[in-house]
């Protein structure tokens, strides 16, 4: 039951990222040419997930459990740090680079273009090298 | 003009509905990268990861297949901007802790300070990094 829904989760989702333009890079980076330009369509994904998010979040993690689990697994972290905001802004250069975050990239794999999958494997790549670089730091 | 915006707004939609059914359901945030890292760094009770992601591409062939919606055209970029656009979204996801999904759909939906920072911050570095390589570097790459 718990697979059937992350599968039909991640559908959901899958449908929204194609639908909304998000798997077009084109569209993406003319969103991020803020001084060019600009075209703001997309800002209407991240302010149409988010509504549903405020509002939705408030009721759901005001049950004691989810659904099919014992607890809600949620980041522990509250404080602002270097990793943070480091991290955030190179995210943003590779964005504004090629025009995938993550969720797009994988949607996008089923148009089956080369570059897609190079993507994907030196994403799958820059996040083992941040996993070790924190490993490392970690021992320190 | 408005019907630019009807499709971003109802996949937005669609992906914040999908967003709280995973919360509601499985107790988890639906946060890509962090998904993604924990698939294939094999952490334990790891199936719904999997099917999560599968379902992502599944999502977007259901999506063309039944809309009829052409691919979008693949970027007119070659392969050395796929590897260094891959491996700083990879690594700054990793550091960082999340993504748009994660910090900008699912953090702000939670109100946490960091994710909201981080979104704004990812947000400020590719309009950047857009205004760089085309306006300022422009054209010649």
């Amino acid at each position: 039951m718990k697979a059937l829904l992350a599968l039909l989760c991640g559908i959901l989702f899958g449908v929204g990222l194609a639908l909304s333009g998000m798997t077009d890079t084109a569209k993406v980076l003319g969103f991020l040419d803020l001084f060019g330009n600009w075209v703001p369509d997309l800002i209407f994904v991240m302010g149409g997930a988010v509504c549903v998010t405020l509002v939705a979040f408030h009721f759901v993690l005001k049950r004691q459990r989810p659904l099919l689990a014992d607890a809600f697994t949620l980041p522990s972290r509250k404080h602002l740090d270097p990793p943070l905001l480091a991290g955030a802004a190179i995210f943003g250069v590779g964005w504004g680079i090629y025009g995938y975050c993550p969720g797009p990239a994988l949607s996008a794999l089923y148009y089956l273009d080369t570059n897609t999958v190079i993507f994907v494997i030196a994403m799958l790549a820059g996040m083992a090298l941040a996993g070790r670089l924190g490993k490392a730091g970690a021992a320190d | 003009m408005m019907e630019n915006y009807l499709a971003p707004l109802t996949g937005g939609l669609l992906i914040g509905a999908a967003a709280v059914a995973l919360l509601y359901c499985l107790g988890r945030i639906a946060g890509i990268s962090g998904i993604l890292w924990g698939a294939v760094s094999g952490q334990a009770d790891n199936a719904w990861r999997w099917l999560f992601l599968c379902g992502l591409v599944l999502g977007a062939a259901l999506y063309h297949q039944l809309s009829g919606a052409p691919a979008p055209t693949p970027a007119a970029l070659d392969w050395p901007w796929a590897v260094s656009g891959g491996l700083l979204v990879g690594f700054g996801t990793k550091l960082g802790s999340g993504c748009t999904s994660g910090h900008g759909v699912c953090g702000i939906g939670r109100l946490s300070t960091r994710s909201l920072v981080a979104t704004l911050v990812f947000m400020a570095t590719g309009i950047l990094t857009v205004y760089l390589l085309r306006h300022v570097l422009g054209g010649s790459l």
